[in-house]
């Protein structure tokens, strides 16, 4: 017979409609189209139109739908019936959990607010959450950025006005040259992999810095495995070649960073401090008079190595002291490559690349352009040399230095807001001066005295008590991380569980997993969190816990407040905290619920407003008492920060045609839902670049409401501020540091990038770096019960080095014992050749508790997969000066997750060939998922 | 590849039977009347059960009528034609021998032939692919053959044919097997040419696309241990022809026939699931197995 | 019509394997099913998976390969031969290999036959799936034009799949493949393979350039106090 070719429909119908909202399954915050059919979601791609992602979307987008149907999802709110950990809930109305959580948060506000610890996790609202607890009147709220990447968030700011991801983006289209240091596929993820695309698409060169060749590291076309922790150690030598071959950007330094400010010289409480005139402005010295002038002064031309003599004290430009400092042969790289295990060579070859391309490939743009002393430039000149970084250097204690490192390396070569470089996304740039200082001020029924969080310029505003105690729980802002300006959420249960600096009252969290995954030294964490006193109650009193799914933390909680799903929402990605912009416009965007929840679950934000009218927190309620926003909708339109500046920017005034500033406009939620569900505002053509200093960049942004008047600003290649710390600690000022931190401050936080090793006391023994990192296609707890996804990371083998499997006799599927200073596992290990030679990694977060996620329990997540966490312990070993010092970053309290260092044996197959150690099942409130799944929604 | 019972099942059982039909068709034994009908009966319970099991590895066994619809190409669909020609021309030339006392011998012939080809059309089945480099082999379908006349033989009583073709079996299958050991080297298939790669290092599979498993995985990957294959090798082998051989040289009685059959099908049977089992999918190799 | 994979881009991030999943299940024929989902062994149907391999050279550091792998159309295929039933077929105008499902027989001849893995039984219909190069997609009037590629290629962060004719030399596909020299997979399989990968470009060759690089590190001056005066000369002339 022959055959016959069946007739096929190919033009099928796609769907009933298309939604358009903003995807949650990790932080990016792309835009999506999600096809429904009858009601249901059908199918979810990216949306074309979309500043982040343009079309395209990763595994995690893709399986939203696997999200939103997920047998994890909570059902109802949940009252604790069992004791805390059992799992043991009853499902109560919304009535009474509302209740409930007054009743425990009313007396709270009235007698000492700071009793109640509010932190949320993974949110995406902090403008939001934040104006909540600043009413609520508690000091105690930060969210997760003490324990994710605030050395890099705060190491930018400090140095350049902004820092990577949110903050600004390179020149994809652009550049030649991109440099990539450390992990950074959990973060910007799909633009960083269009990004990469472009780059390639045209042939262009990508280094990798990493010790694990996988991911964007596999398709570098140069890959840099170095030791964890050099990375400022490499890049200060990078700059010390680059100086010392002259292959610097002279013209941008003098014009646009504080090389060419004056600095005091001289033995005193003023060394180190910048020269200004009566206004405050440092002062450089003209190269046209030879006067020490404001650094801003139409037509000066700032000189970078005339010194100035005033009152017998000489004052040197900064570039003296860079000089002095980096042509040091310390930094030779001959010097470093043992530590870095980089050889000479490369260091030199990479640092003559970059100066090739940042010097002999550079170009023009014809695009005139004016700087913000008045002078007119008729082009743009192109550096076409990027860098990114993200976690990878950030989570090291000596992270915050290193991100400045690079940053001044960036800023050396002249490659910083210039075409073919990196730049900044709207409302960055933005100088510390323009941020807030971090406020604790608690009073009794009234709101605290300014935001929580900000960037402290010297001592002076470190949250401390009168009497020197740390204000917070967290202890952020205090001498032992002066310049925590996310705090420390990894700090928060231990220090109340230990009383230390107080007892607090009731623990509020939201999407936080603190009891697994989110957490260092996780078994001791759930164990303080079940922990009783004398008395027989629970040493941290009441948890309050929001969560939209069955997480490990949901046990732990006394009052389960159930999130909905994010296609079941109101969300604001908002110019207020973290929007969505791109370098060549401002950008937000909403979330908004395309389909309803089928439980009795409620979005947290609105929750909290719900919480906020039956307490009546002010900015919440009108003097009568009466609510000013019924939901997180009502409070997305209405809610203005300032006159005319409310959380959305676009489609303000009553017609909607007003942008950044503007009226409410009552149908702004619908304007956006026609548009996509973002709104994006392009930056005029000569606003495009040099952002910082580009006069029409700053009216732009002042006529956004990104800045009340322009705000152009030098590069801090010197900090100041932290010269500020180590002059207290030298015995200069009335705030003083406790003497046992003296000498550390005065040797971190050192005013220009400096290098330290991070190997940690009690390491004796354990020399084996050991990492984590998140797969593209999981992303943190929020991924790994997703039906598809966890079919492709069901169970994480810890990885070794080929060199590492032939000295212990290992083997693929063979277990391991891994042990550091504080615990030990028991794993299977995996053979990698594309691996640093001395170090050992795995997939974070893959590892469930067993009875988590409504996954059976002999779930390979819970049987095979583990979690580093459990070696890393929130404090370092005891080193006999009678303190236990935290294991994180001096200078922001960053955790240093990727401190770790870990001996390694071969082992036994444990029993069942379950991971060690092994958690008891904790019961699950949502029942385990079904069985199969043919998931088709149309027919 | 995963050694389903069901396709081991048929291809040894129909092996025999189609054998038998074979000597059947050709006038051994020179029965007729019930005798007739016994042996008979005995080649269609195994011929036709074998085939029966064949369907039950099927996703869609109620659409297995659309498998003679591509005569043309496919051998899995010449064998279905081929089974049921013999099928039916040996059911007619079986009426003939049973009811009528009337050997149609030319009507046995082609219902002869017909049966090797069935033989010949399953083996190709596995002879063609390529992607079982132990499979692609001229000898695959000797085997087949070899086996399914030395098990008629054995079946239809024919001592005299039964021994010098279990001698010439066991040869081919020693052959089979020494080929078969070369086959993917000698294929030049490798983990090089299946990702491109081979000529910038060697290349090692790393991370599975998936942690779990999947149906090529299930289906394809099959990994029997070296010493375990040998050890079966030998039990096949002696269960298949040096026992049956050795039963056959003894004086004859019903009894020993029947040990000789039983111990034939039992090695054939273990010779058929490591020819399954000790096959190498070159999918195998995507997945770092082998 | 086919595809044209870049293994010098391919970052490996399973995006396309997720949204050929997502519309492969809403849409041609049965849902690719999952089984034991929420379970201890949980396993689907993928019609698109990402590898990855690691390439030891004979010098230098091991290098590691993401490699996404799905049918690749290909001219001769031999899983359209094997089919006892004609349910696998090549279309006469596009060459792009499918199964009618309503005519297969669950056999699993074709996937035997296929070298590449690129055919999966679907435990829960019995059917054989494989990638349709999304031909519900790519000539669907219901969406609009620049839509009408495959799922995969339109999802792809990194831009590292390509779609097209590559039966016209004069196609930007084709022009791909020359230049980058594409290849096929298991060439001596004589399947020809209408899919083309792009091999990954040289790796590690900074420290090769070092004849062009080192004249770029001259030190200006041997001292610090040299460097300075380097630096005033060099101001002079801005």
């Amino acid at each position: 017979m022959t055959h016959q070719q069946p007739i096929l429909d190919t033009s099928p119908k796609v769907s009933d409609e298309v939604r358009k909202t903003t995807c949650y399954m990790c932080a990016c915050r792309c835009g999506i189209n999600v096809h429904m059919k009858d009601g249901k979601v059908a199918y979810i791609e990216g949306n074309r139109d979309h500043p982040v992602n343009k079309g395209v979307l990763c595994a995690k987008g893709s399986a939203g739908i696997m999200q939103v149907n997920a047998p994890s999802r909570l059902r109802a709110p949940l009252k604790r019936v069992g004791p805390r950990g059992s799992g043991e809930f009853e499902e109560i109305s919304w009535d009474e959990a509302l209740d409930i959580a007054v009743g425990w948060l009313k007396p709270l506000r009235e007698d000492n607010p700071e009793k109640l610890a509010f932190f949320t996790g993974r949110d995406q609202s902090q403008s939001f959450t934040s104006f909540w607890a600043q009413n609520f009147g508690t000091c105690n709220y930060a969210a997760h950025g003490g324990f994710c990447s605030v050395n890099m968030a705060a190491g930018g700011i400090y140095t350049m006005g902004g820092a990577f991801w949110e903050f600004g983006q390179p020149d994809w289209d652009r550049t030649k040259l991109f440099m990539l240091f450390g992990v950074a596929e959990d973060h910007d993820s799909n633009p960083i992999k269009m990004g990469i695309g472009k780059i390639k698409a045209r042939g262009a060169r990508v280094i990798g810095v990493n010790p694990i060749r996988t991911g964007y590291n596999a398709v570098a076309d140069d890959w840099v495995g170095i030791t964890p922790g050099t990375d400022g150690l490499f890049i200060l030598s990078l700059i010390h070649v680059l100086m010392k071959a002259g292959r610097i950007d002279l013209d941008y330094l003098s014009r646009y960073t504080n090389a060419p400010v004056l600095m005091n010289a001289a033995e005193g409480p003023e060394k180190g401090l910048f020269l200004r005139d009566a206004d405050g402005k440092p002062l450089v010295i003209d190269r046209v008079t030879g006067q020490p002038t404001a650094f801003d002064k139409p037509g000066v031309r700032p000189d970078l190595t005339a010194t100035y003599e005033m009152d017998g004290i000489t004052h040197r430009p900064v570039f003296h002291l860079m000089a002095e400092k980096y042509l040091s042969d310390e930094y030779a790289p001959e010097a470093v490559a043992e530590e870095c295990g980089i050889p000479a060579s490369r260091i030199r070859a990479i640092a003559g690349e970059l100066a090739r391309v940042a010097f002999d490939e550079a170009f023009e743009l014809d695009q005139e352009w004016t700087d913000f002393r008045g002078e007119k430039h008729s082009k743009m000149i192109g550096r076409p040399v990027a860098m990114h970084a993200m976690r990878g250097v950030s989570a090291h204690a000596n992270g915050f230095q290193t991100c400045r490192a690079l940053h001044v390396l960036q800023i050396l070569l002249g490659t910083v807001e210039v075409p073919g470089g990196f730049r900044f996304k709207p409302p960055y740039p933005k100088p510390v001066e323009a941020h807030p200082t971090p406020h604790c001020k608690v009073t009794p029924n009234s709101p605290l005295d300014g935001p929580h969080l900000g960037f402290v310029r010297g001592p002076e505003d470190l949250a401390l008590k009168a009497d020197g105690s740390p204000a917070r729980i967290d202890k952020a802002f205090t001498w032992e991380n002066p310049m925590s300006s996310h705090g420390l959420m990894h700090m928060v249960i231990s220090n109340a569980h230990a009383g230390d600096p107080y007892k607090i009252d009731t623990l509020f969290m939201y999407m936080a997993n603190m009891s697994w995954n989110s957490t260092m030294n996780t078994k001791g964490v759930i164990e303080m969190l079940t922990d009783k006193d004398d008395n027989g109650d629970y040493v941290i009193p009441r948890i309050i816990y929001s969560d939209a799914y069955s997480s490990e933390m949901v046990a732990y909680a006394d009052l389960i407040l159930p999130d909905t799903t994010y296609l079941e929402r109101h969300d604001c990605i908002s110019l207020l905290d973290r929007p969505i912009c791109e370098a060549d416009g401002a950008a937000d965007a909403i979330r908004w619920p395309v389909i309803e929840p089928d439980r009795d679950v409620r979005g947290f934000q609105t929750v909290l407003i719900q919480l906020a009218n039956k307490l009546g927190l002010p900015g919440f309620t009108d003097e009568d008492g009466s609510a000013k926003y019924t939901d997180y909708a009502d409070y997305m339109v209405n809610h203005q920060r300032k006159p005319g500046i409310g959380p959305l920017a676009g489609f303000r005034g009553a017609d909607g045609s007003q942008v950044g500033r503007g009226d409410v406009n009552p149908n702004q939620l619908d304007r956006y839902i026609e548009n996509g569900g973002f709104y994006l505002e392009h930056i005029p053509d000569e606003a495009l670049f040099y952002k910082p200093w580009n006069a029409a960049y700053q009216d732009w942004a002042v006529g956004m409401g990104l800045y009340d008047s322009p705000q152009p600003y030098l590069f801090q290649l010197y900090s100041e501020p932290m010269r500020k710390f180590q002059l207290a600690a030298e015995g200069h000022g009335d705030r003083q540091p406790p003497d046992h931190l003296r000498g550390r401050i005065t040797e971190t936080m050192d005013p220009l990038p400096i290098w330290y090793e991070t190997d940690q006391t009690g390491n004796e023994g354990f020399t084996v770096n050991a990492l984590t990192q998140r797969p593209m296609a999981m992303y943190h707890s929020w991924g790994t019960q997703n039906a598809w996804l966890r079919q492709l990371h069901g169970r994480n083998p810890l990885y070794v080095p080929t060199k590492l499997m032939c000295e212990h006799g290992l083997k693929d599927g063979d277990w391991a014992k891994v042990s550091s200073p504080h615990g030990e596992i028991t794993v299977p290990v995996m053979e990698m050749a594309a691996l640093n030679d001395n170090t050992v990694w795995t997939w974070n977060a893959i590892g469930k508790r067993k009875g988590a996620w409504a996954l059976q329990p002999d779930a390979p997540e819970a049987t095979k997969g583990f979690l580093l966490n459990h070696l890393i312990h929130e404090l370092l070993p005891p080193k006999g000066d009678g303190l236990r010092w935290a294991n994180s970053d001096p200078i922001t309290g960053q955790a240093a997750w990727f401190d770790l260092k870990v001996k390694i044996e071969k082992a036994e197959a444990p029993a069942d060939a379950q991971s060690q150690p092994e958690f008891p099942s904790i019961k699950s409130p949502v029942g385990t998922g079904p069985k199969d799944l043919a998931w088709k929604v149309g027919k | 590849m995963h050694p389903a019972p069901s396709v081991i099942l048929f291809t040894t059982l129909s092996g025999l039977g189609f054998g038998l039909l074979f000597f059947l068709g050709l006038g051994f034994p020179n029965v007729s009347g019930w005798v007739a009908f016994v042996f008979f009966a005995i080649a269609y319970a195994l011929s036709v059960g074998g085939l029966m099991a064949s369907t039950f590895h099927l996703g869609h066994p109620e659409r297995a009528l659309k498998a003679f619809t591509q005569w043309k190409t496919s051998w899995l669909s010449r064998e279905g034609w081929c089974a049921v020609l013999a099928l039916l021309v040996m059911g007619l030339y079986a009426i003939g021998v049973i009811f009528l006392d009337q050997r149609w011998s030319g009507l046995g012939l082609i219902g002869s032939l017909l049966s090797l080809a069935t033989v010949f059309t399953t083996s190709m089945i596995y002879t063609q692919l390529k992607t079982i480099p132990r499979w692609n082999l001229t000898l695959t379908p000797v085997m087949f053959l070899s086996f399914s006349v030395a098990g008629g033989a054995l079946l239809a009583g024919q001592t005299a044919f039964a021994i010098p073709l279990l001698l010439i079996a066991a040869l081919v299958q020693i052959l089979y097997w020494r080929s078969g050991d070369q086959a993917l080297a000698n294929s030049g298939t490798n983990l090089g040419t299946a990702t491109g790669l081979g000529d910038r290092g060697s290349v090692r599979a790393f991370e599975p696309p998936h942690t779990g498993t999947n149906y090529l995985l299930r289906e394809f990957v099959h990994v029997v241990g070296r010493k375990h294959a040998d050890k079966l090798r030998a039990i096949s082998f002696a269960l298949a022809f040096v026992v049956p051989v050795g039963l056959l040289i003894l004086p004859f009685n019903h009894l020993v026939g029947a040990l000789a059959v039983l111990s034939h099908m039992a090695g054939i049977a273990t010779s058929r699931w490591l020819f399954f089992a000790q096959a190498e999918h070159v999918v195998g190799l995507y997945y770092g197995k082998r | 019509m086919g595809l044209v994979i870049d293994l010098d881009t391919c970052v490996g991030c399973h995006a396309c394997v997720i949204s050929c999943k997502g519309w492969n299940t809403e849409n041609y024929g049965a849902p690719l099913s999952d089984q034991d989902a929420y379970g201890a062994d949980p396993s689907g149907t993928f019609l698109n998976r990402v590898h990855s391999y690691e390439v030891q050279p004979a010098e230098g550091a091991a290098q590691l390969i993401h490699f996404p792998k799905s049918c690749l159309h290909c001219e001769d295929a031999p899983c359209v031969t094997v089919c006892p039933t004609g349910a696998s077929y090549k279309r006469v105008e596009d060459g792009i290999v499918l199964v009618n499902e309503s005519d297969c027989i669950g056999c699993g001849l074709c996937a035997w036959a296929c070298p590449y893995g690129a055919r999966e039984l679907d435990a829960a219909e019995g059917v054989m799936k494989k990638c349709t190069l999304c031909v519900d997609r790519i000539y669907n009037d219901n969406l609009p034009e620049e839509d009408r590629v495959p799922a995969c290629v339109r999802t792809c962060p990194a831009g590292a799949r390509h779609f097209g004719d590559l039966g016209d030399p004069d196609s930007e596909v084709s022009q791909l493949v020359a230049e980058r020299g594409g290849m096929d997979l298991m060439p001596e399989m004589g399947t020809k393979p209408v899919n083309k990968y792009l091999p990954p470009r040289p790796k590690d060759t900074v420290e090769d350039q070092i004849d062009i690089l080192a004249p770029l590190l001259a030190p200006v001056a041997d001292e610090p106090k040299g460097f300075l005066g380097w630096l005033d000369k060099a101001l002079e002339k801005l």
